[in-house]
């Protein structure tokens, strides 16, 4: 693994990695699909990151529907509205916020232990290790790891998205008299099908992302302490661009589906 | 001993492998026979790691061949290469310990799915403390690697090298890093595990004393080749002073 210099070098490397990714992520499926499945692994896996994240989640849940609510007020005031505030800030946290601030912040939580935690693994010859005791290191360490975050994000994003929402119920209910019976009986009249069900999905693919490029970084780790850092670091930069682009098309894909 | 009429658990024909133009191997042979205490010394970046990871599996040869009991490694599937991997023991020069793992659960890791192959196994508590009780460290049972010292963490990836009752076992520098004292007493647990299962090893070192005490036979890793072999008698009392001064303290 030398210095990329030149833009084009840069340029050259940046694709032979998305070349390698997707071999990584074939492996992945094949992997998945053949025993022996480390099950307890993934279990513990799933509890780990869950109540890992879950704090997090919720502050910054609880602060996004309190701000989010804060800001649009007046300008909703202004236009005379505020009815419409429920159904509005519920269908954008929802769609587009909760979804993507929740994946962001498991990319940093998550994502980029996972690229440590393997990293350093892999650079104290410990995967080295497993291998030769007749384990799997894949089936291990990668696969569960990627399994859990994809199962357990779209969970995180329903805490998340709650949370903001009550956030967002108690503003109203001081600034505005909203009473939380009507608050949330507007949000299930605005929230349908076809809002819920594409943010779940594309909430399972954030979680493949941020496991696979965690997984990936910390799996290929160069040797070094530095190469932890490293991995770690460009785990969390990685996958935040391609939570943008994957949100990008899952809108799109949906926007198709959806509203034609 | 007449080597010569017993087969080799262990040989190595041939063996190259180069990293880019860092050519580290350049026709490596080795046989290792059974019930022997076989050590490869070479200067530091001289391939020795390479070698044993080789062996293993850990890293792809560019040409030449493995072959342990008549199986050749380099052309086996994954099943069969983990299934031999366990008839294998191997201590990684930094020990290896899984950090995020207790003493105990670093034991019960390679039991996991290889307990069967195990002989008159006695249930993994027994077998995790027995192996423990072996390298002194039962106390430790509990504790995480991290709040072992140096030579604790080798001792317990001794006794997790050891846990599938291996019959060929590699070390690789088992006393480095360690002070004399601790050192000898790994050399010393080195010497009764393998009355006690009559194992063969393959000891890669720098440390002459850890040979001299140690090795049936000793083969000296120069330029990517082995470019001595005989007793330590043999070899330390050589003509050639390139050999020579490997024994020189
Ligand atoms: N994965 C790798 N990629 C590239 N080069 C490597 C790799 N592993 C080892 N090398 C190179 O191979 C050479 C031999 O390394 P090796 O670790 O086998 O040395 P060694 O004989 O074990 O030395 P020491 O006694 O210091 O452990 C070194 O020059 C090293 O840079
Ligand atoms: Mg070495």
């Amino acid at each position: 693994m030398s210095k990329p210099n030149s833009f084009s070098d840069r340029t050259k490397s940046f694709f032979a990695e998305i070349g390698d990714m997707t071999f990584f992520a074939g492996r992945f499926f094949r992997e998945l699909f053949s025993a022996p499945f480390e099950f307890k692994e993934l279990i513990r896996q799933c509890y780990n990151m869950g109540i890992r994240s879950l704090f997090l989640v919720t502050v910054t849940g609880f602060i996004l529907g309190l701000v989010f609510t804060l800001q649009s007020r007046p300008t909703l005031m202004d236009l005379g509205a505020e009815s419409w505030m429920p159904s509005m800030i519920s269908i954008s946290i929802v769609r587009e916020i909760g979804p993507v601030i929740i994946a962001l912040i498991c990319a940093g939580r998550i994502g980029s232990g996972i690229g440590a935690e393997l990293g350093s693994m892999r650079v104290t010859e410990q995967i080295d290790a497993m291998e030769v005791s007749g384990t799997n290191p894949f089936k291990y360490l990668v696969v569960t790891r990627i399994l859990a975050v994809t199962l357990m994000l779209p969970l995180l994003v329903i805490a998340g998205d709650t949370i903001a929402l009550i956030g967002s119920a108690i503003v109203e209910n001081l600034k505005g008299d909203v009473s939380y019976t009507l608050y949330f009986n507007k949000v299930f009249d605005a929230l349908s099908f076809s809002d819920v069900l594409p943010a779940t999905v594309k909430t399972v693919f954030f979680g493949f992302a941020i496991g696979l490029v965690g997984t990936y970084k910390g799996y290929n780790c160069a040797k070094g302490t530095v190469g932890v850092g490293e991995a770690s670091n460009s785990a969390v930069v990685y996958t935040s661009m391609l939570l943008f682009i994957i949100d990008f098309i899952a809108v799109f894909v949906s926007d198709i589906f959806f509203e034609l | 001993m007449n080597k010569e009429n017993r087969k080799p658990v262990l040989e190595l024909k041939d063996l190259q492998k180069s990293f880019g133009n860092n050519h580290v191997l350049k026709g490596f042979n080795l046989q290792l026979y059974e019930g022997e205490n076989l050590v490869i010394m070479g200067k530091s970046g001289s391939g020795k790691s390479v070698m044993v990871k080789c062996i293993v599996g850990l890293i792809q040869p560019d040409s030449g061949s493995i072959t342990i009991r008549d199986q050749n490694i380099i052309t086996m599937g994954q099943k069969e290469l983990d299934f031999l991997r366990t008839e294998i023991g191997f201590l990684f020069q930094g020990s290896a310990l899984y950090d995020s793992m207790t003493v105990r659960e670093n034991l019960e890791f390679p039991l996991r799915r290889h307990k069967d192959k195990v002989e008159n196994f006695q249930g993994t508590e027994e077998s995790v403390k027995a192996a423990l009780e072996s390298v002194g460290l039962l106390h430790a049972i509990d504790l995480m690697p991290a709040e072992l010292s140096g030579g604790m963490q080798r001792r317990v990836a001794l006794a997790r090298a050891l846990i599938l009752k291996p019959k060929i076992i590699m070390y690789d520098e088992p006393t480095t890093g360690l002070d004399p004292i601790t050192a000898n007493e790994i050399i010393q647990l080195m010497r009764s595990i393998q009355k006690e299962y009559n194992t063969s090893s393959l000891i890669i070192t720098h440390d002459v004393d850890c040979a001299r005490v140690i090795s049936n036979r000793i083969i000296l890793l120069v330029d990517g080749i082995n470019y001595a072999e005989g007793t330590y008698e043999e070899l330390s009392n050589s003509s050639d002073p390139q050999t020579r001064a490997f024994f020189k303290n």
